[in-house]
């Protein structure tokens, strides 16, 4: 059986390692665009402030791993794949025939409308290569703009405020990572990076950037013009599933799978970021573009391409955002449901802020700030869908005893 | 044979001398806060019972873990992180979910139970039988394995 994985994120690398294991005499192709051996973006910020080195964001680190494991590492891009023919071509031209196909392209971040987006100094930071362009462009006292505080950018915003940047932050919705938080945590996050002397502004956005005297200069609708050094639009991001146009392959937001991961043609399936696959909590069908569900994703589709019958239960929409010091973390349905109650705390003194939504007995959503004790244990809740019983009422009295619930109710220990 | 550590319900008086132990191992300091077993009082029926990592064999952390930081002690079993690999991302915090994998801001990085290299001080401290390091298969871990079970997301997956 030949299987060929298009795309070496973590999504990717874990299905090949997953094929190797259930399939030890098939032959299993991984192609990555990039010059760099597979590694993780949730690393870069880390590159970034020098924690660690490039080799630090590999996603193995042997430096044979790939060899070791008999998988053959092809660099390439993709350009099309042709189901009839059974082949994957890319940007040169080569032909790599496959008996199972897995695309797992992630995604590219998208450059807004905005004039002076072309211009030298200004960056995305998404891949490594990315990052190292940043590196030589930050420093002590540098003016930088970044655009966009979603989930990425407040990732990059870390790093640049560590390099000592005079750091200026546009994001055009009116709170900090909307699609994480809800107004208030949102709000206390800005409050707790502006104490922290970084420039926020909300509902605001960036109508050009030009270029004059060695700066750039930022003009925002607010009506205020941002000097700057450096750049950074982290505005959002988009699936890699041009190269399927003609293939039949059928997308929407993400590449439409079911749950056993398979899209609309045969033997092609797709998993991470690229894939719109199952939601736990919905019931509907949404991209998650987080590292647990990439890997989820990678294992399942694996199984299945080696003719496996591995059903997905779905991957619960979470995440864990460190913002200058201030921890958030969102689970599952945290905006809450109709008709389900829901407890909240906040600590504005200690920026802490905790948000539980029920439907009955049973948790389906959160969101927590400031706390990291233990946090795992609302995905636990969340995905057992265990009934709370008694511990429903203790923790709308106290929503702090977390682990006590999860302890309590799933009688775990 | 692969041990672990058994944490029995009825046992435990609540000293928190475990806590006390495991943060001197591994941080130097008796400070409960920085320790890597709990124990959680249940006022309400009268119980304590501490908890920790069982290294269950989904190994949550460790899949989830972007940087290969995560590894398989083969002595012990045990799942460690590596100092040194680890950035400090939490991705694990957040995808274990018996919530035995955190964040220490003092380094920056995360700390699990480590089953002290195969001698565990939680154990050796314990004055009852409420910790104890056994043979893993007497130590009813059936039921944490369900709970793993259920909350997997590709159930037959592991089939």
């Amino acid at each position: 059986m030949d299987y060929v994985i298009v795309g070496a994120g973590p999504a990717g690398v874990t299905a090949a390692e997953t094929l190797r294991q259930i399939d030890p005499d098939g032959s299993v192709v991984l192609v990555g665009a990039e010059a760099d051996p597979p590694y993780g973006r949730m690393a870069i910020p880390y590159y970034l402030i020098g924690k660690i080195e490039a080799d630090g964001t590999y996603l193995r680190k042997s430096d044979n791993f790939y060899e070791s494991k008999g998988i053959k590492y092809v660099q390439g891009v993709a350009k099309s794949v042709s189901p009839d023919t059974g082949k994957l071509v890319l940007s040169d031209g080569a032909e790599i025939p496959y008996d199972k196909l897995l695309v797992a392209t992630g995604s590219h971040p998208i450059r807004p409308p905005v004039d002076g987006l072309d211009l030298a100094g200004v960056h995305h930071c998404w891949t490594l290569e990315d990052a190292r362009a940043i590196v030589r462009l930050i420093g002590d006292g540098k003016d930088v703009v970044l655009m966009g505080a979603g989930f990425i950018g407040c990732i990059i915003m870390e790093a640049l405020a560590v390099s000592g940047a005079n750091l200026t932050v546009v994001e055009a919705e009116d709170r900090m990572v909307p699609r994480m938080m809800n107004q208030t945590a949102g709000n206390m996050i800005s409050d707790w990076c502006r104490d922290k002397g970084v420039n926020v502004m909300t509902s605001a956005r960036v109508t050009s950037v030009t270029e004059g005297g060695g700066k750039l200069s930022v003009a925002v609708d607010n009506g205020q013009t941002i000097a700057a050094d450096l750049v950074v639009v982290a505005t959002g991001v988009k699936s890699n599933a041009g190269f399927l146009d003609g293939s039949g392959v059928e997308t929407e937001i993400g590449i439409k799978v079911d749950n056993h991961l398979k899209t609309s043609v045969d033997n092609i399936y797709a998993a991470g970021d690229v894939a719109q696959g199952p939601d736990f909590s919905t019931g509907g069908w949404d991209v998650h573009a987080i590292q647990p569900t990439a890997v989820e994703h990678g294992r399942i589709a694996a199984l299945n391409m080696a003719g496996k019958d591995a059903a997905y239960k779905g991957s619960l929409n979470m995440n864990v955002l460190d913002t200058l010091g201030l921890i958030s973390c969102s689970f599952g349905l945290w905006q809450g449901t109709e008709g389900g109650d829901s407890v909240e705390r906040i600590d504005e003194k200690k920026s802490r802020y905790t948000i539980l939504n029920f439907e009955g007995d049973r948790l389906v959503g959160a969101l927590t700030l400031g706390r990291t004790d233990h946090i795992g244990v609302l995905r636990g809740l969340i995905q057992s869908n265990v009934r709370l019983g008694v511990w429903k009422d203790r923790l709308m009295a106290d929503p702090n005893r977390l682990a006590e619930a999860y302890i309590g109710a799933t009688r775990v220990i | 044979m692969v041990k672990a550590l058994y944490m029995s319900i009825s046992d435990c008086t609540g000293c928190q001398q475990c806590e006390m132990a495991c943060s001197y191992e591994h941080e130097g300091v008796f400070n409960p806060a920085k320790s890597r077993i709990k124990v959680f009082n249940f006022p309400e029926e009268g119980r304590n019972v501490p908890y920790s990592c069982t290294q269950c064999a989904d190994a949550w952390c460790m899949q989830a873990c972007p940087v290969d930081a995560i590894y398989i002690n083969t002595k012990t079993g045990a799942k460690e992180v590596s100092d040194a690999l680890c950035v400090g991302c939490k991705v694990c915090t957040i995808a274990c979910p018996f919530g035995t994998i955190n964040y220490n801001h003092a380094t920056g990085k995360v700390i699990k139970c480590d089953l002290c290299g195969g001698d565990p001080k939680c154990v050796e401290i314990c004055p009852t039988p409420a910790l104890t390091y056994i043979d893993a298969e007497q130590t009813g871990m059936a039921k944490m394995r369900l709970w793993a079970k259920k909350t997997d997301a590709g159930q037959a997956a592991q089939s």
